[in-house]
Formats: structure tokens, C-alpha cells, sequence
């Protein structure tokens, strides 16, 4: 450590490690894992979220799991929380899940057509 | 980077520990391996949290979800219904006592709500062997940010505008210390942490060593970038063996990172700290006793004037401060001194923690803004007293200080307001005791303990305690005379105002408490030979009240005096001269027929 400058770079590179501890997150990533979500996939959405997300160094991000959501036939089911605003995709496999990685959370767009439509 | 979607934090703070955290954690990484979650999933052992009394404790993050009071074997569903299928595990969950409803989460529990953590900002949040955990929360930013944009005077002139003060026990402020220390003449200067934390019932010093070491270094070479030190010293007791291994680390991993050394942050500035083992005897708590012990001489105490500031180790100018106040150092200067003043009262400012101990439903480790009401700490954060029993009195300053009555519960906690109820706030320790505890054999207790501690040198320490402690015992045996109480006073006035050091000085506060606050007390010893509180064993008789006793025979089998006699079926009766008032009897009977008198 030479500089101030070396300590912030460090501390900005292992900040994203311990973020989670600080519940400062501004998005919430749900994925639904009854019994039924993990026989639909889930496992998998779920891994494959945390690869995307940790590849693309996305930080402030809570990667959750929650039960079952009463929606079996959907499942798996993820939900994207930001503030208020609460989207829901349904049937997620591994290729739906980088997607919404790289549209939903990078780029900020909602895919219409993969979510829950509103009760 | 790889990324875990889940911390799990366990807490080894030393309560943790002796609940055997350890197990635990070694069952809750099985199991995380057994479902195949430890890429996904990380745990991390932390310093104490603060719960004591609810060990072992874990922390889930991203939820904030706190299981408590853990065997080895609940891991299991922790690991599948939690973590796993996001389903919380109920029985785990903390009910708090008195409700019905559990509560799930850790910022939803009154011990954690209503604390404002400074000093322990990280104690319980980051694993204390990680430097990296330290420095992503802001550790050695504030090194950094004086040693680039700070002269040592602004340094000294920010934690005087603070207005923080020493939380080793006498609250001298601590930017005065380091001004009087920084114009000293003499070369070289010294800083030195006070970890020789000895009050019973005390533990937050150990605990912030425990949990957060980084925090106590950087403080320290802050101190000596604004004194002028090159060097600093860390006096702390060999008891504490799990926070002389995790300061080594600590220092080990400066050293690696150049964050101690030399030529730190490339600004020339070199700051190299030893630690320094004591034996554990209270009087090397006391700052001149503590220095000549690091300077490899009796702990004994010397004559204040000249002080550390001008004449600390080997005669130079030395700041010494306790850990706690080294603690605070790092959020004053990222923070800034108004942030700080702003929290606490006129005259002290920040946070205070507590050890809470004794007879309150949460033991453990809890900080608040300075001017908390009393009432506030026992009850709402401490849950109050177990058993449906009476508060009586809170003991805080340890040794040195003195108790406070039920009728003071909404005094606000600062260093004044204690002052004037004839106690001190000391290093922080409370210890709580209910409507069962003697306040004489209380006194008589942290007699003892000073008595025995006393390291010898000045007479009115070491025989002046002990004629107290031999007056004491004669009263809590039934053999106290008229007089007594006069001649304690007498002799606590001298030893107060002769002693050398703090420690006789303040040696006989425990009695000279006790008889302000419940001088009542000791007459119903002297004059009636009764101890109001039934703890006194000389003073007690036991009796069974034979309207309720059943003849059941428990008592009198359990006697280990065989004391108790009687027909099965009809009323039993104790043998007064046999009995050794050991209270089994009253412990075992089913009926509540068994009375002290």
C-alpha cells in the first residue's frame, strides 16, 4: 500500500464483498424455492443468477430465496424488487436468467413478455 | 470476484465461545457442503454481537435473520429450510421474554433497536482476522485522510472539538491528553492502549479487541502522527489469550500491507506497535503502574504529578488511553467532530457501552448515545430482571464506583449525573442485582476483590482495606458492634484521601455506596443481627411453614445435614443447630414451605 489512492481502489474492490452485510441494497433478486420451485429448476436460476451477476461485478444487489409463491405451474419463479416497484418473471431457466441479469438489472428494462401479468 | 448471495456470521465473542460456538459452525459448514451451497453461501466468524445470554448466535445476511441459543444439530435446518428454500426456521427465532411473538429479523429486537453503534460499528459485523473486511468499512481511511490532509495540530484540534472523553473511567478529555502531550519536551514520545480491563462483570474493552483490532491500531497511529510517536504499546492482560492472538494478526497484516512500519502512505510518517502481556493484576490498570509493568518493573503505582503526558515510559512524553476511547478515534475523523458532538449531552459527548451483567434477562455487550436513561438500559435493552423479581440496585465504575437505587432508574447515564448519585461510570461495567442480593455482602464482595488486588506499596491500601474488610465480615457474620458503621467511615475517609494511586483512593467507595443507599441495611446486621435480603447465611434461619407443608419428605431427604425430620404425610420440621443453611431444602420443596426468617 503505497498511496491513499491504493487504499481506495482496494477498499472500493472489496466493498461489493461485504455490502450484503449492510443491507444497503437498492434492488432485492427473489428466487421462489419451495419443493416445487426446486423440482421446476430452481437450483439452477439461482446459480446461474449468481454467476451472471458476480461476472458482470453488479454490485448492491440481495440475491434471496423465498418459498413457495402459489404459483406452481410458473415456477420457477423470480422476483425483481427495486423500491416500490416489484416485477415478476415466471418459468425462468438458465437462459431466461442471464437475460434478465443483462436487460432487467444492467440495462434497466423490464422483459414484458417472460413476466407475471397482474392479478 | 465470486459472489455469495448469503453471509451467515457466527458469533465467537467470548459468551459464544464458552456456549461452544464452535461446533456450530463447524455443523453449519457440513451441512452447507452436504447440499452443495459453499459456493454460494459464506460464513464468517465474528467477534461478540452482544446477546450474550442468547449464545450461540447466528446472523443471516442479505435478510438480517437471527437464530439463537443454536446446538449443533439445529444447523441442519438452518442449512435446508433456510438457506436453501428461504423458509424461516420458527423455533429458532428470538421470542423475547414476556412475549409470545418471536421476532425475526435483528434490527426488530429492542436489544439492537435502540443502540447506536460507534465503538462497535464493527464488532460483530467483520471477521476480526480479515484486514480486507476492515478496510472495506472505511478501515485505515482516517489514517490516511490525516496523514495526507491533516497537521498534527488539526488532528489534536478535531478530537477536542469532539469533546470526547476517556472511557477508562475518569472521563479526562482525551484531545486535552494528547495536546499536553504533544507539547511536551522530550524525545522520544510514546502512545500506549490500556487494555488491562479488571472490573468484575467489565468485558468491552475485550470485546472490541476481539472484534475489531484493526480499529484500536488505526486509532493509535493516528494519536502518534498528531504527538509526534513513533511507537505504541498495547498492555493488555494475559487472560484475554484470544485478543493477544487476534492483535498479533492484526499487526501482522498491517505490516504486510505497509499500513504500519515505515514510511507509511508515503508520507515519511513511520508508526510501529508491540504488545506488551501483563500478568492480570488490577493495579496495572492504573496508568502509572500499568507503564512501569511495561517497562519491565514491579506494577506499582507512583505519585501523580509529573503525568504520563510529561513523564510517562522511560520518563518520556506518552499518551495512554483505554481501548474504547482508541475505538472512537476513527469515526471522529471520517465523521467529523460536529457528528460526534452532536450525539450524548452537554458534558459527554458520543456513546458509552456497556457490559450488562448479573441479574438481567439479556447479559451482554450494549452501546448507547451518552444521557440513556438508566431505565431505558435495564429494562427496554436488558429486558429487566428474570424471575418476576424486584430490581434493587445496578453496580456501575466496578471497584471504583458505587450503586444506584431503584428510586434514581430514570437518572440519564453520563459521567456527571453518576458523580452526583455517588458512583462513577467507570469503564462501563453494570452489574445488576435484585431484591436477594445483600447490599452489604455486595460492598463486602468488591472489598475483597480490591483488598486482594492491592499491589502493597502505600499503607492506607494495603492495611486500611484490609482493617475494612475484617470489619465487614464481622457484620455479615452477626458480629457487628455499635460503631461500626462510624469506624468504617472514618477509615474509608483516610485510606480516600492518603492512598497513592486510584485504586486505594477509591477502595472503600463500594462501602461508603452502599451506606448512602442503604445504610439500613447494615444497621438491620449490626442491631438485629438479620440480613433484610436472606443472603447472609449467619444471619438466616430456615423454617417450614407447617399449615403448607404436605410431608412429601423431599426436603429431608435432599438435607445433606440431615437436619430435616418428620412423618410421611404430617408436617416436617428443621433442626436449627444442625442445619448448614445450605437452602437445598427450599430449592427442592414443591409446596413453597420453606421460609427463610
Amino acid at each position: 500500500m503505497r498511496t491513499l489512492e491504493d487504499l481506495n481502489k482496494l477498499r472500493d474492490k472489496l466493498q461489493a464483498e461485504i455490502s450484503i452485510r449492510e443491507r444497503k441494497q437498492e434492488i432485492t433478486v427473489n428466487v421462489s424455492m419451495g419443493t416445487c420451485g426446486i423440482a421446476a429448476g430452481a437450483r439452477e436460476t439461482m446459480k446461474t443468477l449468481i454467476e451472471e451477476i458476480s461476472s458482470k461485478n453488479i454490485k448492491d444487489i440481495a440475491l434471496t430465496q423465498t418459498g413457495c409463491l402459489g404459483a406452481c405451474q410458473q415456477e420457477p419463479l423470480v422476483q425483481i424488487q427495486k423500491g416500490g416497484e416489484k416485477v415478476t418473471y415466471i418459468n425462468v431457466d438458465q437462459e431466461k436468467a442471464r437475460q434478465i441479469v443483462n436487460r432487467h438489472l444492467l440495462e434497466g428494462k423490464v422483459i414484458e413478455q417472460w413476466t407475471k401479468p397482474e392479478e | 470476484m465470486s459472489m455469495y448471495r448469503s453471509h451467515v456470521l457466527v458469533c465467537a465473542g467470548a459468551g459464544c465461545i464458552s456456549s461452544d460456538c464452535k461446533a456450530v459452525q463447524s455443523a453449519l459448514i457440513a451441512n452447507i457442503q452436504a447440499q452443495g451451497l459453499k459456493d454460494e453461501i459464506k460464513v464468517v466468524e465474528t467477534g461478540c454481537m452482544g446477546p450474550c445470554d442468547l449464545g450461540p448466535v447466528v446472523l443471516i445476511f442479505p435478510d438480517g435473520v437471527f437464530y439463537r441459543k443454536l446446538k449443533p444439530e439445529d444447523t441442519a435446518d438452518i442449512v435446508t429450510e433456510h438457506l436453501l428454500k428461504g423458509k424461516l426456521v420458527d423455533r429458532l427465532l428470538h421470542r423475547p421474554t414476556g412475549k409470545s411473538e418471536q421476532v425475526a429479523t435483528f434490527d426488530r429486537m429492542e436489544f439492537f433497536k435502540r443502540q447506536t453503534r460507534v465503538t462497535l460499528r464493527n464488532t460483530g459485523l467483520i471477521n476480526p482476522e480479515s484486514i480486507e473486511e476492515y478496510i472495506a468499512r472505511d478501515g485505515y481511511q482516517a489514517l490516511g485522510k490525516v496523514l495526507s490532509k491533516y497537521s498534527p495540530e488539526e488532528v489534536i484540534s478535531a478530537i477536542k472539538a469532539s469533546g470526547l472523553r476517556g472511557r477508562g473511567g475518569a472521563g479526562f478529555p482525551t484531545g486535552l491528553k494528547w495536546e499536553f502531550t504533544a507539547r511536551a519536551s522530550g524525545n522520544p514520545k510514546y502512545v500506549v492502549c490500556n487494555a488491562d480491563e479488571g472490573d468484575p462483570g467489565a468485558f468491552m474493552d475485550r470485546s472490541i479487541l476481539e472484534g475489531d483490532p484493526h480499529s484500536v491500531l488505526e486509532a493509535m497511529a493516528i494519536c502518534g502522527y498528531a504527538i509526534g510517536a513513533e511507537k505504541g504499546f498495547i498492555y493488555v492482560r494475559a487472560e484475554y489469550p484470544l485478543a493477544v492472538q487476534r492483535l498479533e494478526t492484526a499487526i501482522g497484516k498491517c505490516l504486510e500491507y505497509g499500513l504500519l512500519g515505515r514510511n507509511i502512505f508515503s508520507t515519511g510518517f513511520n508508526f510501529d506497535i508491540e504488545i506488551r502481556v501483563g500478568a492480570g493484576a488490577f493495579v496495572c490498570g492504573e496508568e502509572t503502574a500499568l507503564l512501569a509493568s511495561i517497562e519491565g518493573r514491579r506494577g506499582e503505582p507512583r505519585p501523580k504529578p509529573p503525568f504520563p503526558a510529561q513523564e510517562g515510559l522511560w520518563g518520556k512524553p506518552t499518551v495512554i488511553n483505554n481501548v474504547e476511547t482508541w475505538a472512537n478515534i476513527p469515526p471522529i475523523i471520517l465523521n467529523g467532530p460536529e457528528w460526534f458532538s452532536a450525539i450524548g449531552t452537554e458534558n459527554s459527548k458520543g456513546t458509552k457501552v456497556f457490559a450488562l451483567a448479573g441479574k438481567i434477562n439479556n447479559t451482554g455487550l450494549v452501546e448507547v448515545p451518552m444521557g440513556t436513561p438508566l431505565k431505558e438500559i435495564i429494562y427496554d435493552i436488558g429486558g429487566g430482571i428474570p424471575n418476576g423479581k424486584k430490581f434493587k440496585a445496578v453496580q456501575t465504575g466496578g471497584p471504583s464506583g458505587g450503586c444506584i437505587p431503584a428510586e434514581y432508574l430514570d437518572t440519564p447515564v453520563d459521567y456527571d449525573s453518576l458523580v452526583k448519585l455517588g458512583t462513577i461510570m467507570g469503564s462501563g461495567g453494570m452489574i445488576i442485582v435484585d431484591e436477594d442480593t445483600c447490599m452489604v455482602d455486595l460492598a463486602k464482595f468488591f472489598l475483597e476483590f480490591v483488598q486482594e488486588e492491592s499491589c502493597g506499596k502505600c499503607a492506607p491500601c494495603r492495611i486500611g482495606t484490609k482493617r475494612m474488610l475484617e470489619i465487614m465480615e464481622r457484620i455479615v457474620e452477626g458480629n457487628g458492634k455499635d460503631g461500626d458503621i462510624e469506624l468504617l467511615e472514618e477509615l474509608s475517609q483516610g485510606i480516600k484521601s492518603s492512598a497513592l494511586c486510584g485504586l486505594g483512593q477509591t477502595a472503600p467507595n463500594p462501602v461508603l455506596s452502599t451506606l448512602r443507599h442503604f445504610r439500613e441495611e447494615y444497621i438491620a446486621h449490626i442491631k438485629d443481627k438479620r440480613c433484610p435480603a436472606g443472603a447472609c447465611q449467619a444471619l438466616v434461619t430456615y423454617y417450614i411453614d407447617a399449615r403448607a407443608c404436605k410431608g412429601c419428605g423431599l426436603c429431608s431427604k435432599n438435607c445433606p445435614a440431615g437436619a430435616i425430620s418428620g412423618e410421611k404425610k404430617k408436617p416436617h420440621v428443621i433442626d436449627a443447630g444442625k442445619c448448614i443453611k445450605c437452602g437445598t431444602c427450599k430449592d427442592k420443596c414443591k409446596f413453597n414451605s420453606i421460609f427463610i426468617l
